[in-house]
């Protein structure tokens, strides 16, 4: 079975759409990191950690006809889209259900920024390290977001909100 | 004089068939090759299973490290040195993390990686920075300079100039592997004028640009990169040697959570398996290890361990068919069925593979600024984004091709051992 292209269809058809691939990006990030059985690997780029197993098998699923891309011009850039098809509908009905707190996850990524999912995913690829070394790392990555002392307390106590729910919670 | 600026008394060369000679000048590097961790790198091949394809691809990692190193070397000492947006302070840093950007890699590190879910970068920052030989050496430049190679590595570094040498769309890495590969592999893709592109490369604020003048260099190099990844890196030859190596792994797994009875113990995989493995245990890994234990498994008593062995060791490898899954699931399902049926674990035995599955890279513009492009520099000083100018690189670098095979026992099926096996192979071949 192609249960990991199928995990990624059944994460777009229970967040309805995902708008934004930066933040399809992201979510999935942080789903993984709350230890959800995503299996793209990720390694930190300019921006923050970005997966290109998850961009090549987005294209994959959109050239299978099971998921749906459209793109939205925003001025300074292109925001692309995702749905899934009717036969991504079927496709995914031949494999495993997802885990069940998988929905609880999606809904409240789904409700943050994008801007604030880049975030929450940057400090989570530091969470080795002791609090005051992820901020100073998030600083360095992303010098341009400026991201407030505020940001970074809402994105501490969001990824507190989250383990509370994730899988081994 | 510090250990730091420390020289050699003469320079040292190494012969290299891509860049003739590489040249070694600082203290600090001559340490750093002589150390265990890095000589390691001996034993860890750079292409893992294309050798197999490609009977010249026995190169290994400890090869393209110095190769990046020498370019980077070339860079900054014949390009960079004395621009003013270029610090000198930072070139011996560079240097070490040019040469020591693939010290975790493990072996058959992409096989490797996917089973046990790891990540060899982790390990090279954790072998840069714990109770290591290089360490050591490092450590001799200041307390804080593995962190910093490290951290240029890990990509967190402040200077994003010296980052985007070692780790950009057109660094000294992937001018390296490319060559190299093609070297090795005897292919006749995968050339560039990487003379030119060194002598275009400038200097900016946070990363390389490319002057206008050397675009069609870098159109090559786009080109190589495109053409290797299909040629080479995707060979479906070469993939069913990893689809067998991976199910080594996780057969070899399996056996070991279920307390199957080793005749040959697996002593190195056992803390990997547990997931209980030191940093020193991981350093001892490499592929004669791995391979060494494939001998002895093909012995063993459990009979898909012993046979995939033996397949990965005497290249009796997996056939493969075209599979499209957008009209095609439904058919993987009942290849499944069929299997088990047969008495053929489908788990071991019936593998999909996608070109996801692959994330060698092709060159793409910016996504969402969640990839740094190419930059070309004007003659008055304004940055482009290279698909903008270029034809040939906008032509590739937007459209896609994927890619998805099934691969199978066909020798197996063949044998019509059972009356089932002629209908799988019927339906895997599509008639």
């Amino acid at each position: 079975m192609l249960q990991e292209h199928a995990r990624i269809v059944q994460f777009i058809a229970m967040a309805g759409e995902a708008r934004g691939r930066k933040k399809l990006q992201k979510m999935i990030y942080i789903a993984k990191k709350m230890d959800f059985p995503f299996a793209e690997k990720y390694e930190l780029h300019m921006y923050g950690p970005y997966s290109e197993e998850l961009t090549l098998r987005v294209e994959e699923l959109c050239e299978m006809g099971f998921l749906s891309e459209s793109c939205t011009d925003k001025g300074s850039y292109v925001q692309y889209s995702y749905n899934v098809t009717e036969e991504g509908g079927r496709f995914i009905e031949t494999a495993e259900a997802p885990h069940e707190k998988l929905a609880d996850c999606i809904e409240r990524l789904n409700g943050k920024s994008s801007r604030f999912l880049e975030l929450v995913s940057t400090l989570l690829y530091f969470d080795y390290l002791p609090k005051d070394e992820q901020i100073a790392k998030v600083h360095i990555v992303k010098n341009k977001l400026n991201f407030t002392d505020d940001e970074m307390q809402d994105a501490f106590a969001f990824i507190a909100e989250l383990q509370a729910c994730s899988i081994v919670a | 004089m510090d250990y730091k600026n420390e020289k050699l008394f003469e320079e040292k060369v190494f012969k290299d068939p891509v860049h003739r000679y590489i040249h070694v000048r600082d203290k600090v590097i001559w340490d750093v090759i002589g150390t265990r961790e890095f000589q390691r790198l001996r034993r860890i091949r750079q292409l893992g299973t294309t050798y197999l394809v490609f009977h010249g691809a026995e190169h290994s990692r400890f090869q393209h490290s110095l190769g990046v190193y020498e370019i980077v070397r070339r860079i900054i000492d014949d390009g960079f040195s004395g621009r003013a947006e270029w610090n000198d302070e930072e070139r011996l840093l560079t240097l070490c993390a040019a040469l020591l950007h693939d010290l975790g890699h493990g072996p058959f590190s992409h096989a490797f990686e996917k089973v046990f879910t790891l990540d060899h970068e982790k390990f090279t920052q954790a072998i840069l920075t714990g109770d290591t030989e290089v360490n050591e050496v490092l450590r001799r430049v200041s307390p804080d300079f593995p962190q910093q190679v490290a951290d240029v590595i890990g990509k967190t570094h402040p200077d994003k100039l010296v980052v985007s040498l070692i780790s950009s769309q057109i660094d000294a890495d992937r001018m390296d592997y490319l060559q190299r590969d093609a070297y090795y592999t005897g292919v006749s893709y995968g050339h560039f004028d990487m003379e030119r592109i060194l002598r275009v490369m400038r200097p900016a604020e946070e990363q390389v640009v490319i002057k206008f003048s050397g675009m069609h260099a870098v159109e090559d190099y786009i080109m190589s990169r495109y053409q290797m990844y299909w040629q080479v890196y995707f060979h479906p030859v070469s993939r069913s040697a990893e689809v067998i190596l991976i199910k080594i792994l996780h057969r070899a797994k399996h056996l070991h959570n279920s307390g199957y009875p080793f005749q040959y113990a697996p002593v190195h995989f056992e803390s990997f398996f547990d997931r209980t493995f030191s940093l020193e245990e991981y350093i001892m890994l490499d592929e004669g290890v791995l391979t060494t234990y494939f001998q002895w498994w093909r012995k063993e008593e459990d009979a898909i361990l012993a046979d995939l062995c033996d397949r990965f060791l005497n290249r009796r490898l997996f056939q493969y068919a075209e599979f499209e899954p957008a009209t095609e699931y439904r058919k993987l399902g009942e290849l499944e069925r069929l299997f088990k049926e047969a008495g053929i674990d489908p788990e071991y035995y019936l593998v999909p593979d996608s070109s996801s599955d692959l994330p060698y890279d092709f060159y793409r513009p910016g996504e969402e600024n969640e990839r740094m492009p190419i930059y070309l520099q004007m003659s008055n000083g304004e940055l482009r984004e290279l698909s903008r100018s270029s034809e040939i690189v906008d032509a590739i670098s937007g459209k896609r091709r994927t890619d998805h095979k099934m691969y199978f026992p066909e020798d197996l099926l063949e044998s019509r051992e059972n009356p089932l096996y002629e209908k799988i192979l019927r339906l895997l071949r599509g008639e």
